[in-house]
């Protein structure tokens, strides 16, 4: 099935290709982009941008695999980046890991309904460690009991990171 | 002893202020004034100021901005002027702080230092994660453009300048400034062979300077006030203040922007209320996992880069007991100011566990294209796991310094230092640890 961006992505790529001497460098917009409207980049949605940028597939491919955020699989709303890294660990990242694991029921890298678990490295929080982010909101100095107060509010608030491309 | 609370106070003056977030409220506070006089002056002129200055790269390097600058060829006919906001080395939280509260300086420092580098076409690469950050600057440069602060013939001056956010989407690698070029060009951020360095061969193989948030930052101060004047706030040949970023098991963590006379005793007991639960310090990382730790009876050294580098009350760091690491004709490492990312562990800390942590990060970042690093950093991490976790077995110790040595000076970025330097100064210093969860190995870690 062959995907398509729409008017306002193309809008934005056609406006991103005049900051650069090439179509290349805008590949990571793009990619960012196809995945806000395709919700995952499939081998469709690689194809598109492919296309889009009149790149080799190869080459978008390639770039869309080395970079962690993003992902071949469709994944929640809520994207609940967790840092474990070693501020965040020092102050007990994983015990709030595990409760929202707990709470959720699923493990990390999974989804439930509309969150998805990522365990983060560092995401220069560590001053209000243990740190999440979720889109444009950080929760802060989190502790294991805040699970469900994060969770009620991303209910009623949700922060897709496709928010700001 | 420093008197640190006298400190001027430079990036983070405006923390806490809404209001100098809006373009509005930071022109009132005189915002963009210093670009006004940066465009009377010689572009020459204000790198001459920058190298007057000690400015030193706030990323993690510390190397010398305005001798950077200089790298630039004179006849050169494109040039670029690349932020690198790519802050992720872990313990660091200094530069996302800095962009959110004062984005309007950062672009100010920008505008100066691309007029002083005759840089047209330049960018802030910001990290993907930073989600809030990104929608703050693009809104800041939108504001600047919308005030002839970016754009054609800027103030009336005929210099041109632009200024595009992109964004990452995940690598801590794309610190390295080279994968942040190969990244910013649409690729894979996997490092270059230097040289050529990026002054001479950068962004569309154009000289291009690549510096840090804090750094760029600092320019409108130095302009403003004169090189003499910031080299004056910082020793020896490191000009102005530090923001140091500090983490782990104190009372009171923050940023806080300090003077580099400062000890690293100081900024725990004073600037930060001392160790949480009335418990002594065992290891502290001074700027960013990538650093080798100090030991408590370490910490009186002032906090600044060459101190750090080369004061004797450091022991330095070894491959094996009695061996030092050489660092090349035989020089020996102690530490770095690094990335300004103070991580401090109790001494309830489990120190094999946190260094397994530190580990897990790197084999997770390796990009993969030196066999040494790819390789090496999974085994530090797999060994580093079996030791933390109980399952450690004799000559494991032994077997994860042999691993680092292997990856050091071996590959093409410094990533792979960034793993084995941790790793050789954790088992220095805290050796016993280690060999404790070996004797103890298949008891409950």
């Amino acid at each position: 099935m062959s995907l398509e961006f729409s008017a306002d992505a193309r809008k934005k790529i056609s406006d991103l290709l005049q900051k650069y001497p090439s179509s290349k460098p805008v590949v990571l917009a793009a990619l960012h982009l196809a995945q806000k409207e395709h919700g995952f980049l499939s081998d469709d949605a690689l194809k598109l941008v492919a296309e889009t940028l009149d790149l080799p597939y190869a080459h978008v491919y390639g770039v869309a695999t080395f970079y962690t955020m993003f992902r071949r699989e469709p994944a929640a709303k809520n994207i609940l980046r967790i840092c474990t890294n070693i501020s965040c660990m020092l102050r007990g990242a994983y015990d709030v890991m595990a409760a929202f694991e707990k709470k959720l029921g699923v493990k990390k890298g999974g989804t439930a309904g509309d969150f998805t678990i990522v365990e983060e490295e560092c995401i220069a929080a560590c001053a209000n460690a243990p740190a999440i982010v979720c889109g444009t909101r950080y929760f802060l100095d989190v502790e294991p009991k805040d699970v469900d107060t994060i969770l009620d509010e991303l209910r009623k608030t949700p922060r897709p990171e496709g928010e700001i491309v | 002893m420093s008197q640190w609370k006298d400190v001027t106070k430079l990036v983070t003056a405006k923390f806490g202020n809404e209001d100098a977030r809006t373009l509005a409220g930071y022109e009132k506070l005189g915002g963009y004034q210093v670009l006004r006089k940066a465009l009377g002056m010689k572009p020459d002129d204000i790198t001459a100021e920058v190298k007057a200055s000690n400015l030193r790269g706030r990323g993690g390097a510390g190397f010398a901005t305005g001798v950077k600058w200089g790298f630039v060829p004179k006849d050169a006919k494109a040039v670029h002027l690349v932020c690198n906001c790519d802050e992720s080395e872990p313990g660091t939280c200094k530069d996302r702080e800095l962009v959110y509260w004062d984005p309007h300086l950062l672009i100010e420092g920008m505008v100066i230092a691309a007029y002083a580098l005759k840089a047209t076409h330049n960018y802030i690469y910001i990290r993907g994660e930073m989600m809030r950050e990104y929608a703050v600057l693009a809104k800041a440069v939108e504001e600047a453009y919308g005030r002839g602060y970016l754009g054609k013939n800027i103030l009336g001056s005929g210099f041109e300048c632009h200024l595009t956010v992109h964004r990452g989407a995940g690598a801590y690698i794309c610190g390295e400034e080279t994968a942040l070029l190969n990244s910013l060009e649409g690729r894979r951020g996997q490092p270059r062979l230097k040289p050529p360095f990026p002054a001479i061969k950068g962004l569309f193989d154009e000289p291009t300077i690549v510096n840090n948030v804090e750094t760029l930052m600092n320019v409108p101060f130095i302009v403003d006030k004169g090189g003499a004047w910031f080299a004056a706030l910082g020793p020896g040949r490191s000009g102005g203040t530090r923001t140091v970023c500090v983490s782990g098991h104190v009372n009171k963590p923050g940023v806080y922007e300090l003077p580099m006379t400062i000890t690293m005793r100081q900024i725990i007991d004073e600037v930060c209320g001392g160790v949480w639960k009335g418990r002594k310090v065992k290891a502290v990382i001074p700027g960013g996992t990538s650093m080798p730790p100090l030991a408590e009876d370490e910490l009186d050294v002032p906090s600044e880069f060459d101190a750090l580098m080369t004061d004797e009350r450091i022991k330095p760091v070894e491959v094996a007991p009695g061996k030092n690491f050489d660092l090349g004709g035989g020089r020996v490492l102690r530490t770095m100011a690094g990335s300004g990312g103070i991580v401090v562990m109790d001494d309830a800390t489990d120190i094999p566990m946190a260094v397994w942590r530190i580990m897990k990060f790197y084999a997770h970042e390796s990009c993969g294209q030196c066999t040494p690093c790819r390789e090496g950093t999974g085994w530090l991490e797999k060994v580093a796991r079996r030791v933390a976790f109980g399952q450690g077995k004799p000559g494991d110790i032994d077997l994860l310094a042999s691993i680092a040595h292997g990856i050091a000076g071996n590959t093409i970025c410094a990533l792979g230092d960034a793993a084995a330097w941790p790793m050789l100064g954790f088992l220095t210093k805290f050796r016993a640890d280690f060999e404790a969860k070996v004797a103890h190995k298949g008891a409950a870690a």
